[in-house]
């Protein structure tokens, strides 16, 4: 059985065919633009013929991520919540807890050991602790976000005291107006997006083993902060942004 | 599937305004009030009309933003703005108003509202046990009695409080049967209808026609349930809603709970079933069974409210939940905070889902608390 899990985030699209929910063919990503239809239908393409396969050789396809419901050829729409679960399972069984921090919003969920959901927690409407909130700071300190970390100071960072975006980027302009390196800055906002998300996994408790995912966890520097502050480090994975694609194509797997 | 008789609950919206119009026409006083802590039977008893103020709408918010701050709580804010505009019929209507000293943000924005209309503000207590308490509220309950007295130039007998608690009650115990049709499972009403003909009853200006427009729903929705009919399957997931009050306008949440797969079987709240528990002793002196009926509501206002639990643990067997949804308006300490406590209750004590949602009156967030209940419905469903 082939099932094909589709992520659509705010800022990349993921997709994963899996065999029977228990074995990937392949991973795809693209990134999502302003039509998320279009990134959807595009990625779902893209794997089909990556790997030489009519639609009708597929028996589910399951869309997931902010974009979700544009996927109108998807046979279920499951949210991110449900597939994230069932994607850090996969990767790392042992999982109780996932901390996952994408382009617009960042979640702390628990699992049991099936990946089923026990309890969840989003941050509001606000993008503070978000990759766009790192994306901004990043414009503000005339790097690319990919650069933040290689330019993150290794001990010291300045504290940015700001919660909200639109004024952390104030705080930032005028921390470099008063002389601060731009790696004490860099630094600073790492740590900052770090204590947010800490205090949110804090709420519903960061327990057992712990799967960092998400498009932020790919920066290196921000996992080593993280793993700093919990006693246990982070579980991350090379497939940790796909996660949600990957629960996606197991839900499709599911008999029901 | 959806009783008949839920077109004439809707259109009580469209009647009460006409109502309480000619009622004002033909003399009769109007007493404003916005919170369930208020004494309705105590106006009823001098002749007046109790009605419920606006308070659930996005619009006047803007205008209410120039005075008070944004960082409020929408409700207290809907309610300002509803007064400052004159865009409330109710409001238009009343001779006088009643407040409590309920939350911080009520209680100073009371203070600018009172210098539109004549308001009178009971200081409540904010704790609920203790006889020290029950005596003070009394108190509190016997001022707003004479300034009734005093504004409308006549006097509240201890028959007339009588009638009117009898009448009180009879209204309570109409909803309160009405709200436990949904026990069923499935439920025959949506929650959306249930919050719906619960909320009306707040504006019924003619409390006679507005109970026996009740008891012809509960006739109607008892042959569904008789028939096996329900708008649900029982495999719906029932979702006990509690928290901040809603109303037409500010129904946001359970709208997204229903249009994503749910039944709101229970509204714990205080437009819902909160007030509707516990009647007023009728064989006690009229005053002191008034007072304590009304201290006893379970607010978050309260330290500690402990009543609160006791009554989501009811509803929760009572009404056979799948999970809780604690709704709080953004700014709402009281209710925020409490959340903590309400959670770890759900979870850890009913073994139940649970998730809270802050939010306003906008629809900015509409996608965002999509997401989240989406995804709580699938941790119930497993």
């Amino acid at each position: 059985m082939l099932t094909i899990g589709i992520d659509i985030g705010s800022v990349a699209t993921k997709a994963v065919m899996m065999e029977n929910g228990k074995k990937i063919i392949t991973k795809h990503i693209t990134p999502t633009g302003w039509s998320p239809k279009e990134s959807g239908e595009r990625v779902y393409r893209e794997v089909l013929e990556k790997n030489g396969l009519e639609k009708s050789r597929v028996n589910k396809v399951i869309g997931t991520g902010y974009g979700r419901i544009a996927l109108d050829f998807a046979d279920k729409i499951v949210t991110e919540i449900t597939c994230h679960g069932k994607g850090a399972h996969f990767l790392h069984p042992n999982t109780e807890t996932i901390i996952d921090i994408g382009g617009q919003d960042s979640k702390v969920i628990r699992i049991n050991k099936e990946g089923q959901v026990l309890d969840f927690l989003m941050n509001d409407k606000c993008a503070a602790g978000t990759g766009k909130f790192l994306e901004v700071m990043s414009n503000a300190l005339e790097v690319d976000i990919s650069q933040l970390s290689a330019l993150a100071d290794r001990k010291n960072g300045r504290k940015i005291n700001s919660m909200c975006t639109v004024f952390a980027e104030s705080e930032v302009i005028s921390l470099m107006a008063e002389g601060a390196g731009k790696g004490e800055i860099a630094r600073g906002l790492l740590e900052s997006t770090a204590n947010k998300v800490m205090v949110l996994g804090g709420r519903i408790g960061l327990v057992g083993e712990v799967f960092f995912s998400g498009g932020v966890s790919k920066i290196p520097l921000l996992r080593a902060i993280m793993d700093e502050k919990m006693n246990n480090p982070l579980i991350h994975s090379q497939d940790s942004q796909y996660i949600g694609a990957i629960g996606a194509a197991i839900v499709g797997a599911k008999k029901r | 599937m959806r009783p008949e008789m839920m077109k004439q609950v809707e259109e009580l919206r469209g009647v009460n305004a006409v109502k309480v119009k000619e009622a004002k026409e033909k003399g009769q006083k109007v007493v404003g009030t916005y919170c369930i802590f208020s004494p309705h039977e105590i106006a009823m008893a001098a002749g007046a009309i109790p009605v419920t103020l606006c308070g659930t709408k996005e619009e006047p918010i803007a205008v209410a933003e120039e005075k008070l701050p944004r960082n409020l709580c929408p409700l207290i804010k809907s309610s300002y703005g509803f007064a400052v505009t004159d865009t409330c019929p109710y409001f238009y209507f009343s001779d006088v108003l009643l407040a409590e000293t309920t939350c911080d943000g009520k209680k100073k924005m009371y203070e600018l509202m009172g210098e539109i209309k004549p308001m009178h503000v009971m200081n409540l207590p904010q704790q609920s046990e203790g006889k020290e308490n029950l005596e003070y509220w009394k108190n509190e309950m016997m001022k707003f009695k004479g300034f009734l007295e005093d504004s409308f130039e006549t006097k509240i007998t201890e028959d007339k409080l009588k009638a009117a608690i009898k009448l009180g009650n009879r209204e309570r115990k109409v909803m309160k049967d009405l709200h436990e049709l949904n026990r069923v499972k499935p439920a025959p009403l949506s929650g959306k209808d249930m919050m719906m003909a619960q909320w009306l009853k707040g504006f019924n200006v003619d409390k006679e026609a507005g109970i026996s427009i009740i008891e012809d729903l509960i006739d109607e929705t008892q042959g569904m349930v008789d028939r096996g009919e329900s708008p649900f399957t029982k495999d719906t997931p029932r979702i006990l809603l509690t928290g901040v009050p809603i109303g037409a306008g500010s129904e946001k949440v359970l709208d997204i709970l229903e249009e994503s797969g749910a039944s709101v079987v229970a509204l714990e709240n205080c437009t819902g079933y909160k007030g509707l528990d516990r009647m007023i002793d009728e064989d006690q002196e009229p005053i002191t069974a008034i007072a304590e009926k009304y201290l006893s509501t379970p607010c978050s206002c309260m330290t500690p409210n402990n009543g609160r639990i006791d009554l989501l643990q009811r509803l929760a067997k009572d009404y056979q939940v799948d999970g809780v949804v604690d709704l709080t308006w953004q700014a709402c300490h009281t209710y925020n905070i409490e959340s903590y406590n309400v959670g770890k209750f759900v979870k850890e004590e009913l073994n139940l889902p649970f998730t809270q949602i802050e939010t306003d009156y906008s629809d900015s967030d509409r996608g965002q608390i999509k997401v989240r209940v989406e995804a709580f419905l699938e941790q119930i469903q497993g």
